[in-house]
């Protein structure tokens, strides 16, 4: 991967263009970090990138800023994993508990976000679908990225052939635009929590092949692989113990923002009925249910989607931050 | 681009599309259930259930099914619907003016918004209204697409009631419009930002204010267009995520098009009638992206060396 934007655009045009945009800013964060990688011979930075740019005047009003956003994502984070973990222990009801004289009550002191058609407490609901909204993040981008990543390797470090073989795979993988693969895995699997998961991260993994498989191919020519393999290492043991820990970088800012864009899908495929029953409802289901009563109580729609946005901003936020410690160059953005 | 490189590229296309083909098939007849049971009708015996299985030819082989799906297709026929038992390439072609207009506006917005935002926030980079656009472009890109559309809707049809939700009108393609492409944007709008502020840097810049170029001309002659030019790939990019905001948006207003005649065949079973919007859908963005290549050649004169 070469520094500069223009000398990296044509190898984006030939065959790579296929993304959806939303995994294309997440690419293109992961590409960034991955140029931060400290530069293989034969693959240069040009001085005018290598260098960071000056930038006007050191704020410091902006980075205090940009920790008290780190550190407001990492509490956002902590309430939504505590939601996760003890609902029980957060919520004032259960999420089954009907109240046939609190239907669609307006929030207030008695009720938080209010209550839905059923006299459910949309706050308890909130906090009880966080575990689902969260797994989901969390487990898709586990699985799409372990796999895609060991595809990438094995493509970028083996050439040949089988370098071929996974590229065009690839290709045609992100030939179907992402969610619409997505919906025609959950409606061969049938709509549960468990198949939203295996959906979002089979439809995430040549994102992160295709990264995967430039950096291996940078640094598979650098002289400690060359020297492993004379020392005798295995193939196993160059791309777990030198080439892997080489790509960390652009893995762990596209797994952060991975989890941002599963959240997402998986509140997707929920709305469209592709995901989460009745019986655990994620807040994209929740977001379902309160779209027919949108005239008369906003609050069954607006509660469940704020905390989506939250969540997700959050995350896109720590990947941001975690981009910006890895790549000098967009640091001085 | 050289008429052996083109060639070589369609070549490729084509393979991609063959691929794609493929894939979806295998998914979508990997289904557990039995389409013939749900055709037929709970109470139908086990006998009109096999009937309705040869009729719908899912008793064969899946390798033979694949060979005949293919076979049919090279003609242009996508075979018929499981429930309606009408061809599924009327079925779409019906509905495709419906999510062309949607797709193609969607896209307008998203570029007009996009660059326009991405050229204020490299203008005034470091300074509120960059931070403010940025802000702003991070909760677009945080939130769920049918949220924004269900906001949209809340705030201009029922508290301010200036837009219709359904309807068939130019005003009530308003709202989809602009949930579509909103949430487009924010890509354009990074890319072209970040383009400006790399190119404010570039060596020439330094050449045309030595030769005493005014900022202004610089800025939007030079630098701008500089810019444009990769967020044309971006474009073919963008595809496939307003084809797959279609699905949502048509969803939530209850438009025709194909999103909406996919995500109802995909309640009833109708494998056919989602495999052939799948189609549609992947030969769309493999088509523009193979459009973009082609642009670029033309926009770009150091690819064309």
């Amino acid at each position: 991967m070469a520094g500069s934007a223009s000398l990296r655009l044509p190898a984006v045009v030939g065959s790579s263009a296929l993304a959806s945009a939303a995994d294309f800013a997440t690419d293109r964060a992961a590409a960034a970090a991955a140029s931060a990688v400290p530069a293989a011979p034969g693959a240069l930075a040009l001085p005018s990138n290598a260098v960071p740019r000056a930038t006007s005047g050191a704020w410091r009003p902006a980075a205090l800023f940009s920790h008290a956003l780190v550190a407001l994502s990492l509490l956002v984070l902590a309430f939504v994993a505590a939601c996760a973990l003890v609902p029980g222990w957060l919520a004032p009801q259960l999420p089954t508990d009907m109240r046939s004289d609190a239907i669609l009550q307006a929030p207030g002191l008695a009720h938080w976000f209010g209550t839905d058609q059923f006299g459910r407490d949309v706050y308890s609901l909130v906090v009880f679908g966080a575990r689902q909204s969260l797994l989901i993040g969390v487990a898709a981008v586990l699985i799409g990225s372990t796999l895609g990543v060991s595809l990438g390797l094995l493509a970028g470090y083996a050439g040949g052939w089988l370098d071929a073989l996974l590229m065009r795979a690839t290709d045609i993988w992100m030939a179907v635009p992402s969610l619409l693969l997505a919906i025609a895995l959950a409606t061969a699997l049938g709509p549960s929590l468990t198949n939203t998961i295996v959906a979002i991260s089979v439809a995430s993994i040549p994102r992160y092949a295709r990264i995967l498989r430039g950096q291996a191919m940078a640094v598979r020519s650098r002289a400690f692989v060359e020297a492993a393999r004379a020392a005798g290492a295995s193939h196993l043991a160059i791309l777990r113990g030198h080439i892997l820990p080489h790509c960390m970088a652009p893995i762990l800012v596209m797994a952060t923002l991975g989890i941002g864009s599963a959240i997402l899908a998986g509140s997707s495929l929920s709305f469209l009925g592709m995901g989460v029953n009745d019986e655990l409802p994620d807040w994209g289901y929740l977001l379902t249910q309160g779209r027919g009563y949108l005239t008369v109580a906003w609050w069954t729609v607006t509660f469940p989607g704020l905390a989506i946005t939250a969540l997700v901003v959050s995350v896109n936020l720590l990947g941001d931050a975690l981009r910006r410690r890895l790549d000098p160059r967009a640091a001085a953005r | 681009m050289n008429a052996g490189r083109f060639a070589q590229r369609l070549l490729s296309s084509l393979g991609v599309v063959f691929g794609a083909v493929t894939l979806v098939f295998l998914i979508l007849n990997w289904l557990p259930g039995d389409p013939a049971e749900l055709v037929a009708g709970e109470d139908a015996s086990a006998e009109t259930v096999a009937r309705v299985r040869a009729q719908l030819g899912t008793d064969r082989p899946l390798g033979e099914q694949y060979l005949s799906y293919l076979g049919h297709l090279a003609s242009g026929d996508l075979g018929k619907s499981y429930v309606s038992r009408e061809p599924v390439a009327r079925r779409l072609a019906a509905q495709f003016p419906a999510t062309a207009t949607l797709t193609l506006l969607g896209c307008a917005v998203a570029v007009l918004v996009g660059v326009s935002l991405g050229v204020l926030s490299a203008r005034h980079a470091g300074r509120w209204p960059d931070q403010l656009i940025q802000a702003l472009a991070l909760w677009l890109h945080s939130m769920p697409g049918f949220w924004l559309g269900i906001l949209l809707i809340l705030l201009f049809s029922v508290t301010l009631g200036w837009l219709p939700v359904l309807g068939q009108t130019g005003a009530a393609l308003v709202l989809p419009v602009m949930a579509l492409g909103l949430v487009v944007s924010v890509p354009i709008l990074r890319m072209v930002r970040d383009g400006m502020l790399d190119g404010l840097h570039e060596p020439y810049v330094t050449t045309l204010r030595a030769k005493g170029l005014g900022e202004g001309r610089i800025f939007y002659g030079h630098v701008l267009r500089n810019a444009l030019i990769p967020t044309v790939t971006l474009l073919g990019v963008v595809v496939g995520e307003l084809l797959s905001g279609a699905v949502i948006v048509e969803t939530l207003f209850a438009r025709q098009g194909i999103g909406r005649v996919t995500v109802e065949a995909i309640g009833q079973k109708d494998i056919p009638v989602v495999q052939g919007a799948i189609l549609v859908a992947s030969v769309a963005f493999v088509v523009v992206n193979l459009l973009v290549d082609l642009s670029y050649t033309l926009i770009d004169p150091r690819v064309r060396s």
